[in-house]
């Protein structure tokens, strides 16, 4: 059940009598996810707290990826794009009854941004809060030393959520989960379990499931088990073996989106096999993409390019397919001078093109999609030696340049515009090219002054139709420093209890709030 | 009983605990200051910042020696540091995490002592017979099974295709019933079996037969003078049965999502979490010393002989 815009709706009962408010009030809805809750610091589960909707964020996110009104209402920018102002929200109230202010979301942010995460990149120079006690507005502005349009988007992410100030202690360490959101924390219980109850003072709508408890297993195959034995009425992230056995599942109803991550082959450009783009290309031929997204991941098609086509105008459809082509695979490998040994493995002069393909297990398909990409490596040539460990391995081996290749889902919006997870990973100096989940020796000046130019002044089509995202697109396509090998989706079963539940594509949240007791 | 010689075993355990536990993770490859923010904030929000804010933290760059210094300072202290992914105190998340595993442990051994003894008892009292070999075939079975695989079982038999049970979770009564069984039936494959022997053995002296002579019921023969000579054996074994279970509960909670020790250990490991590793470790070593000094206290009861 999925729909191409990202967006799937289940709905399993539009007639018969509502549910008593009583009866209502007293069930207690069931979500099951991988998640482990490490405490009430957003650094640590603050992504869950989000998706629980128990704290909210000055900017969120709508279904397409476009920014929409949270805390603040709107914003606006000066001119010379120095100066931000976000209106606030009026009349919100903490979960702990508290007023939000201007100065309570300036504290916020300014205990987020002494924190490890993306705000610390931006160019902030000073957050002033100007609360008007006689007229109740409240304006946070925000001055930047050079012009950073992504401002918005990068207020979305979910470390900077905006919590009461009772939440934190002296060292501005989050001790309580108190936010916002239109459900308030009833117990919290870590590693795996927390419970919430809908707030009553929640400035937005009430919502119709007004108990849930949050359970944490890890195990797919355990959070599948749950969803067929009728413990589970939402279960986030099924893996595609459970997929598959819960078709046929009476109790339960599928749904699919597509997310904005992808499954990429990072490549190590300083490796004397792959600084060639021609080798590199000849590893993307190598990969036959269609099979590992319909026999493994049970995907409906693999990866024709970095972006898929839910995140509109990054993906450039007029880029030429990523395919498979073994026959063309090796003729680049000839041409760049590597010969098949007796072994079957290619060589140039004395070196043996044999490398190390790190990933690690908890995607529980990487593994499995890993053994795929050795035996097509092996096809055209290329000795291939997995190494499935803890996916820490990948930023450090980038750090200390021993990593070859490696395998990993990564999320292309990290905030809701991609350009902050571009940034981070394809942007950089020539002594310090890339980032630690994309680039590794690869480096574009010119590529690089675009996306920083993105960022400053915003990414919007020219008038005479350019539009620079999508020359990005093929920038990265054309290079290749990280190799597309399919598009991810997120999978969800959902009881029959219940009705409207959707997928959030952009992982914000579990949409609880937009859940209604089936009649 | 000689206290001074069990707390000697007692430091010499906190000891070789707590030195092999940090030795081990000192010895582990990989940057712990990656692992460290790995297991802290996810893999979307991992860069090199984060681990070098953990990194600063921590002050890794010091000596790896002085830490182990520092830890036996904290033990004397009868303090057990502070978990390097929550920053709360050990304690409190061990205490926490114990509890919910000795309950589970706890309740699994009861129920394997009301399912693997009876059967053994009934079983040696018609040695050789239909229940006594039907016994020897499920206890077999039980045993060769891993214990993953009979959760799997249990859960499919008795979650999703009964629906009596919930497959995972924790909170409620009905959530102990499966995890606890998954384990009881493993224990109880044994005890049943060396009930059984020892039974078998009971009826084969000449107490019993002597009991039996002067007019005693079977029942009555096995209350009065069998009881006590089956206990011994059993209770020796139920030391054992804590390695055991200890072992068992690492799997068990993974699969059935109990937040127990056992899950916070392969937790700890894998973030390199060291302070929780070696407190985790330090309180499961004592744990065996409590044990075993108990088992022995009530051997000592059953068995008076050669007490002075």
């Amino acid at each position: 059940m999925t729909l191409s815009l990202g967006l799937t709706s289940v709905v399993h009962a539009t007639e018969g009598v509502a549910l008593s408010s009583q009866e209502s009030a007293s069930r207690r809805l069931e979500i099951v996810a991988p998640f482990d809750i490490k405490g009430a610091d957003p650094l640590l589960s603050g992504i869950l707290f989000q998706r629980m909707q128990v704290v909210e964020t000055l900017v969120d996110v709508d279904a397409k990826g476009e920014l929409r009104p949270g805390l603040a209402t709107d914003w606006t920018v000066t001119d010379d794009g120095l100066e931000w102002r976000f209106t606030m929200r009026a009349d919100v109230h903490f979960h702990d009854g508290s007023l939000l202010t201007a100065e309570v979301a300036r504290q916020a942010l300014e205990i987020a941004r002494g924190k490890p995460g993306l705000l610390k990149s931006v160019p902030v120079e000073e957050i002033l809060a100007q609360d008007d006690a006689s007229t109740g507005k409240a304006t946070l502005v925000i001055h930047l030393s050079e012009p950073f349009a992504a401002l918005p988007a990068y207020l979305a992410d979910y470390r900077q959520q905006i919590l009461a100030p009772s939440a934190y202690d002296d060292s501005g360490t989050a001790l309580a989960v108190i936010g916002t959101g239109p459900y308030r924390m009833m117990s919290m219980s870590p590693p795996l379990s927390l419970e919430v109850a809908a707030f009553v003072d929640y400035w937005g709508e009430q919502p119709d499931i007004r108990r849930a408890r949050y359970q944490a297993v890890s195990r797919a195959e355990g959070r599948a088990l749950m969803t067929e034995s009728g413990d589970a009425d939402f279960t986030y992230s099924l893996d595609p073996a459970s997929r598959q056995r819960l078709r046929d599942s009476p109790r339960v109803s599928l749904a699919s989106a597509p997310t904005p991550r992808t499954l990429l082959l990072k490549v190590n450009a300083n490796h004397a096999a792959f600084n060639s783009s021609d080798v590199r290309r000849a590893l993307s031929l190598a990969i036959d993409r269609t099979a590992i997204a319909q026999v493994v991941l049970r995907y409906p098609e693999g990866a024709s390019q970095l972006f898929p086509p839910m995140i509109e105008g990054w993906h450039n459809a007029a880029l030429p397919a990523l395919h498979q082509d073994v026959i063309k695979a090796r003729e680049l490998l000839e041409a760049d001078g590597w010969q098949v040994g007796e072994d079957g493995i290619r060589h140039k002069g004395d070196q043996r093109l044999a490398v190390t393909l790190i990933t690690f297990s908890d995607r529980p398909e990487l593994p499995l999609v890993a053994t795929v990409l050795e035996r097509q490596f092996h096809a055209i040539g290329i000795a291939t030696r997995l190494d499935i460990t803890n996916f820490s391995a990948i930023p450090a081996g980038h750090h200390d340049g021993s990593l070859e290749l490696a395998l990993f889902a990564r999320n292309l919006a990290l905030v809701p515009d991609p350009i902050g997870t571009l940034l981070s990973d394809y942007a950089g100096t020539v002594e310090a090219p890339g980032g630690d989940w994309g680039a590794m020796g690869w480096h574009d000046v010119d590529f690089s002054a675009e996306l920083a130019r993105m960022a400053r002044e915003g990414h919007a089509a020219s008038d005479n139709g350019r539009d620079p995202r999508r020359e990005a697109s093929r920038v990265l396509q054309d290079a290749l420093p990280v190799i597309p090998i399919a598009w991810y989706y997120q999978n969800l079963a959902i009881s029959n209890r219940l009705e409207s539940a959707q997928v959030d594509p952009w992982e914000r949240s579990f949409g609880l709030s937009d859940l209604r007791w089936a009649p | 009983m000689n206290i001074s010689s069990r707390l000697l075993q007692l430091v010499m355990v906190v000891l070789m605990v707590g030195g092999a536990s940090f030795l081990m993770m000192q010895s582990l490859p990989g940057d712990a200051s990656w692992r460290i923010a790995a297991g802290r904030y996810g893999y979307d929000a991992l860069d090199a910042a984060a681990a070098a804010s953990v990194r600063a933290e921590m002050g890794m760059e010091a000596s790896g020696g002085l830490s182990f210094l520092y830890w036996l300072g904290d033990i004397l202290r009868l303090e057990l540091g502070t978990s390097l992914i929550t920053g709360e105190p050990v304690w409190n998340e061990i205490r926490h995490q114990l509890g919910n595993s000795l309950s589970l442990a706890g309740a699994a051994l009861g129920l394997s002592f009301l399912i693997g003894p009876p059967l053994g008892l009934l079983a040696g009292l018609r040695a050789g017979g239909l229940l006594d070999r039907s016994l020897l075939a499920i206890c077999s079975l039980l045993r060769a099974i891993p214990q993953f695989l009979l959760a799997l079982v249990l859960i499919l038999l008795i979650a999703v295709e009964m629906g009596l049970l919930p497959a995972a979770g924790h909170g409620e009564a009905k959530h102990f019933i499966l995890p606890a069984l998954t384990l009881a039936l493993g224990l109880a494959a044994v005890s049943a079996r060396l009930a059984r022997d020892a039974m078998a053995a009971v009826t084969q002296t000449a107490f019993h037969d002597f009991a039996r002579w002067k007019g005693l019921s079977n029942a009555q023969t096995f209350w009065r003078h069998g009881l006590r000579h089956v206990a011994l054996p059993l209770v020796t074994y139920l030391g054992l049965q804590f390695v055991t279970l200890v072992e068992g509960v690492v799997v068990i909670e993974s699969i059935f999502g109990w937040p127990g020790i056992g899950h916070a250990l392969v937790h700890a490991i894998f973030s390199r979490d060291v302070p929780m590793v070696q407190g985790t470790a330090l309180v499961l070593g004592i744990g065996f010393v409590v044990i075993n000094l108990l088992v022995d206290l009530l051997g000592r009861q059953l068995d008076p002989r050669g007490v002075k």
